[in-house]
């Protein structure tokens, strides 16, 4: 009997490489290798020209592999290739002083910081826009429509000026780009809190009724935690735009250190590495963010008692 | 309590005014194609300790009726009075607890947080809110399920513990509206029997909505019987039965002629039509 049993089991599971083929790091791998082999070839095409003049112009005939090696090491490329952007962020993280204002870390750090201020300050006003909406009749009408157009306005347009009005009463520094970063951010969390704090069922809203409850306990018990799941969803959705919002306000304020700074100097003196680099920085920091408010999310929703 | 129960005359009726006194209520919803008339001249009373019965086909308005004793709907016509206030008094000084269709028990409270959900808005001290918890999940033999969330809990238990949420903030009248429609013949059985077990033992008034004749009849000491469009009281019919039943009281000629009775007063409001 347990022979048959193992026997049968033997049968019905997987060898270990078929296991190995199947899970999600082999699938995670292979993707990976797919861009990584479009972007070198994508770094041949995209170099040959500049390098076929550069060849003219030293009076050098290379054989094709030397050719395509050129191209995945010129120093000012127009897409540089993977390793060359790894030994840039190599070169700006490890080798370079945190505090150096080339570092990438700390560049890094600058617009993390004004994202982090602008996701909770745009958090913040996007719970308290949402409770107005719900509680508030008249707002509901008078106020929404403002804050869906609010979005409909192009943030590299409005940004300078809100840095500028800023300036004029004096707000310089961390808090000008931290109020872009809130101005994408708010709108995710509004629209999301008005939905999650809208979702109790009518016979939950009658229970409290039979309770006699307050507005404030009827929020307090009911509407706030019916809104948890919807808050984590938009916030997710705010840290990204929270980030963009930093390094675009970045962009035309001629800030000195952060992502964004990184991308324009890159862009006028060519360094195309270093843009590259940034934008990695970038999406390394999106996706870590993300991360942890997903992380807090579980934990919520595992103290919620939810089935795991 | 017991007093009154014992100072009950020979109807079963209890000392003082009616729990509910209902006189020629009516109310029409305004809906996009027009008013619908949903209850018509109800004159209704409900003494102290009874266990009372609506019974009627769906659209018969006894779901709006009960809604109108807890105040979650306002009657247009006639008037109204709970323990002889206003139903929105007798609301904000939580003299009934409400028993709904479904369980409506919030998934992210256990059920030992979602017995104290009342206790906490009425502001009760932690030691009173535990002693309740603990007395009222017993009464509904939910002892040793207080950290358990609801989607653990089959549909019988959550109802029961929607139950014992009610009876947490101790009022005198209950109001159930369906309570067992959803679950299954079995549970539905054995829920009636712990129902009218706990009735005995904590003596409240009930004012108890279903479709199902054999569950009215078994549960009840007055039955009222709907019919539709527009809602109104087509009988009233007091049991025979005496107060204390089990399951098998449902094969004797007494219930059988009580049971005949609704029928027939279901048919002759036309309640069969379509």
């Amino acid at each position: 009997m347990t022979v048959a049993t193992s026997a049968y089991s033997d049968a019905r599971r997987p060898g270990i490489v078929v296991r190995f083929l199947a899970s999600k790091f082999v699938a995670v791998s292979v993707v990976v290798l797919v861009i990584l082999a479009i972007w070198y070839v994508g770094a041949v095409f995209l170099n040959a020209n500049a390098q076929r003049l550069a060849d003219q112009r030293d009076g050098v005939t290379p054989t094709w592999i030397e050719f395509v090696e050129a191209t995945w090491s010129q120093s000012k490329p127009r897409l540089p290739a993977p390793h060359q952007v790894a030994e840039e962020i190599y070169r700006t993280t490890v080798l370079t002083k945190p505090t150096s204002a080339n570092s990438l870390i700390y560049n890094s750090w600058v617009t993390l910081s004004s994202t982090l201020l602008g996701f909770a300050i745009g958090t913040a006003l996007g719970i308290g826009l949402a409770t107005l909406v719900v509680h508030v009749r008249s707002l509901d009408r008078s106020l929404m429509p403002w804050i869906v157009s609010s979005q409909t306005i192009p943030i590299l347009a409005i940004a300078p000026m809100i840095i500028v009005v800023l300036a004029a009463i004096g707000l310089t520094g961390l808090l000008p780009k931290a109020l872009i970063s809130t101005y994408l951010s708010f709108f995710p969390v509004t629209v999301g809190m008005v939905k999650g704090l809208r979702s109790p069922e009518p016979i939950h809203l009658d229970l409290l009724r039979t309770y006699s409850a307050s507005r404030g306990q009827v929020f307090l018990k009911l509407r706030w935690p019916a809104s948890l799941p919807f808050l984590f969803v938009s916030m997710k959705v705010a840290i990204a735009a929270a980030l963009v919002g930093a390094i675009v306000g970045e962009l035309p304020t001629g800030a000195v250190a952060g992502l964004g700074a990184r991308l324009l100097g890159g862009s006028y003196y060519g360094l195309t590495q270093q843009m590259w680099a940034a934008l990695v920085a970038a999406s390394v920091m999106a996706g870590i963010l993300i991360g942890i408010v997903g992380l807090a999310e579980r934990l919520v929703v595992r103290g919620m008692g939810a089935p795991r | 309590m017991a007093v009154a129960a014992a100072a009950a005359d020979e109807h079963g009726r209890g000392a003082g005014g009616p729990v509910i006194d209902i006189r020629g209520l009516s109310l029409t919803f305004m809906t996009r194609d027009g008013p619908v008339e949903a209850l018509s001249g109800i004159n209704l009373e409900v003494a102290r300790g009874e266990f009372v019965s609506l019974i009627g086909p769906s659209g018969c308005g006894k779901t709006t009726l009960l809604r109108v004793i807890a105040d979650l709907e306002k009657p247009s016509v006639g008037s109204i009075t709970v323990n002889g206030v206003s139903p929105q008094e007798a609301r904000e000084k939580r003299a009934y607890g409400y028993i709904f269709q479904a369980p409506a028990l919030y998934p992210w409270r256990n059920i030992a947080r979602n017995v104290a959900l009342p206790l906490e808005i009425m502001g009760l001290p932690k030691e009173e809110r535990r002693r309740r918890i603990t007395s009222n999940l017993d009464l509904v033999n939910l002892t040793g399920f207080e950290r358990k969330f609801p989607w653990q809990l089959s549909g019988g238990m959550q109802q029961r513990a929607s139950i014992a949420r009610a009876l947490a903030v101790e009022p005198g009248l209950l109001l159930m509206d369906e309570p067992f429609g959803a679950l299954d013949e079995i549970v539905r059985d054995h829920l009636n029997e712990q129902l009218l077990a706990l009735w005995a033992k904590t003596n409240k008034t009930v004012v108890f909505v279903t479709h199902s004749i054999p569950e009215a009849v078994f549960l009840s000491t007055e039955i009222v019987v709907m019919s539709p469009r527009p809602g109104r009281i087509h009988d009233v019919i007091r049991s025979t039965l005496p107060r204390e039943r089990n399951l098998d009281i449902r094969e004797t000629p007494e219930f059988l002629k009580i049971a005949h009775r609704v029928r027939d007063g279901l048919r002759a409001g036309h309640s069969y039509d379509d």
